[in-house]
């Protein structure tokens, strides 16, 4: 089982996705940042993949959270109903609350 | 096996293929056994690599092989076996739902995924997955990832119009219905766990899993068709 322990954000919080404007492996994509959603759930602790994509393996593990968004906040001109949503995950140093 | 054919091939082409360059004689490349195809940069690198690995003692033939072994066994029928045990055994589903990758080692699955999660279809949210950074994949499940799902095409289009692209997958759902896209961006991997379709109520574990194919497990399609009756 998976607990809170060492969550900043707790599932329904609604987060902002920032743009650290950070070159290399970053797993943030485009498409999210600057959106607003809420967190789905806290996935555990996971080595950063920004440092460990440049050999940096076995530092310090940081927060990782499933974001739900509406898709109506991710594109103006979605083309289905309000309800659809997407679910993608999010780093806590990429995240603020909103 | 005490023999390892595949090394000891790839260990004499190696050493050819230096000598060739210790001559400074221009040459081709080295070309498959069976397919006289030249080989890309990225297999030739691999084979110069796995073979001064093995030189250097670092792995061995028989590693590699088991890992290879290992990377055969994974179909989408064993995320399928996941799916149709889940339908037979509730208490199954729910140890699948909290931790899909203890749920597939329970079937005797060798997951090399870190994390996989289980995502489950409900009559009001239909599930889609996609990786749109690159193509992660739960390969220990699934196998390999077909080629539309590593597609640029799909990597854009399933989370910028997922209902467009589920129709021309077959898949039409009504505004009542919620499309959730999961974009496998990170660190899980998914495997999304279908309804059981209707009709099926009478059939074993094997058959419930032969109505589960790989795009089923995507989100791409659903479960059937069910035989009648």
């Amino acid at each position: 089982m998976r607990t809170d322990q060492g969550a900043t954000y707790a599932a329904g919080e609604r987060v902002r996705i920032k743009d650290l404007g950070k070159p290399g492996h970053v797993r943030t994509p485009l498409y999210v940042r600057e959106k607003v959603g809420v967190v789905d759930a806290y996935i555990g602790q996971f080595e950063n993949p920004e440092e460990r994509a440049y050999g940096r393996i076995g530092r310090e593990r940081i927060p990782l959270y499933r974001v739900r968004l509406k898709q109506r906040d991710l594109w103006p001109d979605y083309e289905g109903p309000e309800r659809d949503t997407l679910v993608l995950e999010i780093y806590d140093h990429w995240l603020e609350r909103a | 096996m005490t023999h390892d054919h595949d090394h000891d091939h790839d260990h004499d082409h190696d050493h050819d293929h230096h000598h060739d360059h210790g001559h400074g004689h221009s040459h081709p490349h080295p070309t498959r056994e069976d397919d006289d195809v030249e080989l890309t940069y990225g297999e030739a690198k691999f084979i110069a690599l796995r073979a001064m690995l093995i030189e250097k003692g670092v792995i061995t033939g028989d590693e590699v092989r088991r890992r290879l072994e290992i990377n055969d066994a994974a179909t989408p029928h064993q995320g399928a076996r996941m799916v149709a045990r889940a339908w037979v055994d509730p208490e199954y589903k729910k140890r699948m739902l909290v931790d899909g990758k203890k749920a597939a080692i329970e079937l005797g699955i060798q997951v090399t995924e870190a994390e996989v999660m289980a995502i489950e279809n409900t009559p009001e949210v239909h599930n889609l997955v996609v990786c749109t950074l690159c193509s992660c994949y739960p390969r220990s499940l699934l196998g390999e990832p077909p080629a539309w799902y590593v597609s640029k095409a799909y990597r854009s289009r399933a989370v910028r119009e997922p209902r467009t692209v589920l129709k021309e997958f077959g898949l039409a759902f009504p505004d009542e219905v919620e499309v959730r896209v999961h974009d496998s961006n990170a660190d899980l991997r998914y495997v999304i766990l279908p309804l059981r379709p209707a009709g099926t109520e009478g059939m074993s574990e094997d058959e419930l899993a032969a109505l589960v194919s790989r795009d089923c497990l995507v989100g791409a399609a659903l479960p059937g068709p069910v035989p009648a009756a």
